[in-house]
């Protein structure tokens, strides 16, 4: 049973919650849209990861015509090259997920590092780092991504750095403006007058802190860079020998699919982007939803005038 | 005053990013070694002479540091290089294709905002009915679609019900104004209704979590207790401050109808300047491609700073 859940005035409260980290499981296990979307991004990764075992065909493999009808052994059709969609599917869904993760990652550790440093510091540090962040988020992001993976040349390894080292703006300020309210409390101080150094006090009680929120701000960040992935693919930009779902958009596109009617190879790539960007954004709304105490009043509920349950159910609603 | 004190750090700051702009696309093009890049005067197709004028109005031959200073000169007379594709001046290319998107970002913009901002009321308003479930999964699916296969999709529903590419239809032989426009307009319908679907998702779930913060505030519960109708609490005590955060968040994604707008040109050949960005990228037509890069972060970073002082005009608190 989570603490948070049960009390509300624990999150701006003074003591360290050590089951903070079990947040993510509370949230996916009470809020039904979290436990949709947890579902849904698992059958993704069990499906993508599995996929040299379980995938029907072979991904360079021609079973049929040159847009062949969904059939009982092809129930998603061919493409444009007589290729399974299914098995493309699969095999797209994991190079767009190690593409999700890997720039995610890339974004979280500079994000993460950033808001840390920032906060934790504050002053000087934490105004040079802010100005930084404010330009980066000035600058649209999509244009120069297009532009630098112009420059650079379609490889899965740039557009994995691109991607990354453009999305972190929005988690270092997140991040920032947590750990500046931890930084005050009352067991951090105390930490530091017993001799703990920063490393120790950032990385044994600030961190544990802020793991929620930098969670939340991590699966977003996800969907953002699974669409940033697809969009760059679709503009000619994708790593041209790996078959991502942006991928197989893009060829369905290119290929005249949509005059040749052939609409099985265009609608379920993008479906399967589309959900996997629901699932994860459904996941991370409900944690921030969770973590944001503001959210758990309402002063004007359309069926008269009491409080809400916004987290859990029964007796764990708060 | 710090009024005049706020106004000067935004457009100082507008400013200053304009510039970084400026020396990333700069340094992006002319200092990455080797590769066609490097060299502004490689228009194909064009007679030496061009190519020795354009070598000598950037000073390719000078140092790099000269150059920028050169590129800063001459990008203030509005020259931007020759585009690669139709030799062309990238400026007057850039200046076509921005009047024919505008009208089309715009039109599904102000759509997005009108039925978003609508909506995300309703459904904080609504919390835990019903409706506000109906409403949050249709926002989240219209935020989860890429941008462009929403645009695929419209064009296999309505295939022949509305043109799917293109801005004008080319057989119309001298039209009148009136003519023009409706052709315009209807060949606009398909790609701004994308442009406003994926914007409504995203407007929808914003306003609602501005909204849903200020019906937790206590001066809420004072109208309420005062006995003011909900109606008049939500239009008049909780939208207006909900629309502090509203501007600014609609600022941000600003960034993100550029992107927007890049994709769905691309899927329905609108002669924009997303367009222009994915033909340059095509044909690596370099200066078109850095000039549509420009005008893109000119574009963002302006109304950036007009949201920020329009937020300063709603909330004057904010100087302090």
């Amino acid at each position: 049973m989570s603490l948070l859940l049960q009390e509300p005035g624990l999150l701006a409260g003074d003591r360290p919650a050590r089951s903070r980290t079990g947040l993510l499981w509370d949230v996916i296990k009470n809020q039904p849209s979290a436990t949709i979307g947890a579902v849904i991004l698992g059958i993704f990764i069990v499906l993508a990861v599995l996929a040299p075992v379980i995938a029907p065909y072979g991904l360079h493999e021609q079973v049929g015509p040159v847009y062949g009808h969904p059939s009982w052994a092809h129930p998603l059709g061919l493409d444009d090259g007589g290729i399974d969609m299914v098995t493309l599917l699969m095999w797209g869904a994991r190079i767009s997920l190690v593409v999700g993760f890997a720039a995610t990652f890339v974004s979280m550790v500079i994000g993460g590092t950033v808001g840390l440093a920032s906060g934790y510091f504050g002053g000087r540090t934490d105004t040079v780092l802010m100005r930084i962040t404010d330009y980066f988020l000035a600058i649209p992001d999509v244009p120069l991504m297009i532009v630098v993976a112009a420059i650079w040349g379609p490889s899965l390894f740039h557009i994995i750095v691109v991607i990354g080292v453009l999305l972190w703006t929005g988690t270092a300020r997140v991040v920032r403006a947590q750990v500046m309210s931890v930084r005050e409390r009352a067991y951090v101080k105390r930490a530091r007058s017993l001799g703990a150094g920063n490393l120790r006090i950032i990385l044994r009680h600030v961190l544990p802190q802020i793991a929620p929120i930098l969670i939340a701000s991590t699966v977003l960040t996800i969907a953002v860079a699974i669409f940033d992935e697809t969009a760059l693919a679709f503009l000619g930009l994708g790593d041209p020998s790996r078959i991502s779902l942006g991928k197989v958009i893009e060829n369905a596109f290119q290929r005249t699919a949509i005059s040749s009617g052939a609409w099985w190879a265009i609608v379920p790539p993008g479906a399967a982007v589309a959900l996997l960007i629901l699932s994860c954004s459904m996941i991370g709304r409900a944690m921030e939803d969770a973590l944001n105490p503001r959210l758990r009043v309402s002063h004007l509920s359309a069926k008269g005038f009491r409080l809400r349950p916004l987290v859990g159910r029964g007796r764990d609603a708060v | 005053m710090r009024g005049a004190d706020y106004v000067i750090k935004r457009v100082a700051f507008a400013v200053i990013t304009v510039f970084i702009a400026l020396v990333l696309n700069f340094a992006l093009f002319r200092l990455a070694p080797g590769s066609a890049v490097t060299n502004l005067s490689r228009v194909p197709h064009a007679t030496p002479e061009t190519k020795h004028a354009i070598a000598k109005q950037f000073g390719l031959d000078k140092s790099k540091g000269e150059q920028f200073v050169i590129y800063l000169k001459q990008l203030a007379r509005g020259n931007l290089g020759i585009s690669f594709e139709n030799s062309q001046p990238v400026s007057k290319n850039l200046r076509t294709a921005l009047s024919n998107t505008l009208p089309m970002v715009g039109l599904g913009t102000l759509f997005a905002i009108v039925f978003g901002t609508l909506t995300g009321v309703i459904a904080a308003w609504r919390r835990g009915t019903t409706t506000e479930h109906v409403t949050i999964a249709t926002a989240l699916g219209f935020y989860a679609m890429p941008t462009h296969w929403l645009a695929l999709m419209l064009v296999i529903i309505f295939a022949g019900v509305f043109p799917s590419g293109g801005m004008v239809d080319d057989f119309l032989i001298d039209p009148t104004w009136f003519q023009h426009l409706k052709d315009v307009l209807y060949h606009m319908t398909l790609p701004a209704s994308t442009l406003a679907l994926v914007l409504y998702g995203e407007y929808t779930l914003i306003v609602r979590s501005a909204m849903l913060e200020t019906l937790g505030e206590d001066y809420i519960l004072t109208a309420r207790a005062k006995g003011l109708k909900p109606r008049a609490i939500v239009r008049k005590h909780a939208l207006r401050n909900a629309l502090l955060p509203i501007t600014t968040l609609i600022a941000i994604s600003l960034g993100y109808i550029v992107a927007g707008s890049i994709l769905v040109e691309t899927v329905f050949s609108w002669p924009g300047i997303g367009r222009a960005v994915y033909q340059a990228v095509l044909q690596r037509d370099y200066p078109m491609l850095q000039g549509a890069f420009l005008v893109l972060v000119l574009s963002v970073v302006f109304f950036n700073l007009v949201a920020d002082l329009l937020y300063f005009k709603l909330d004057p608190r904010i100087a302090e």
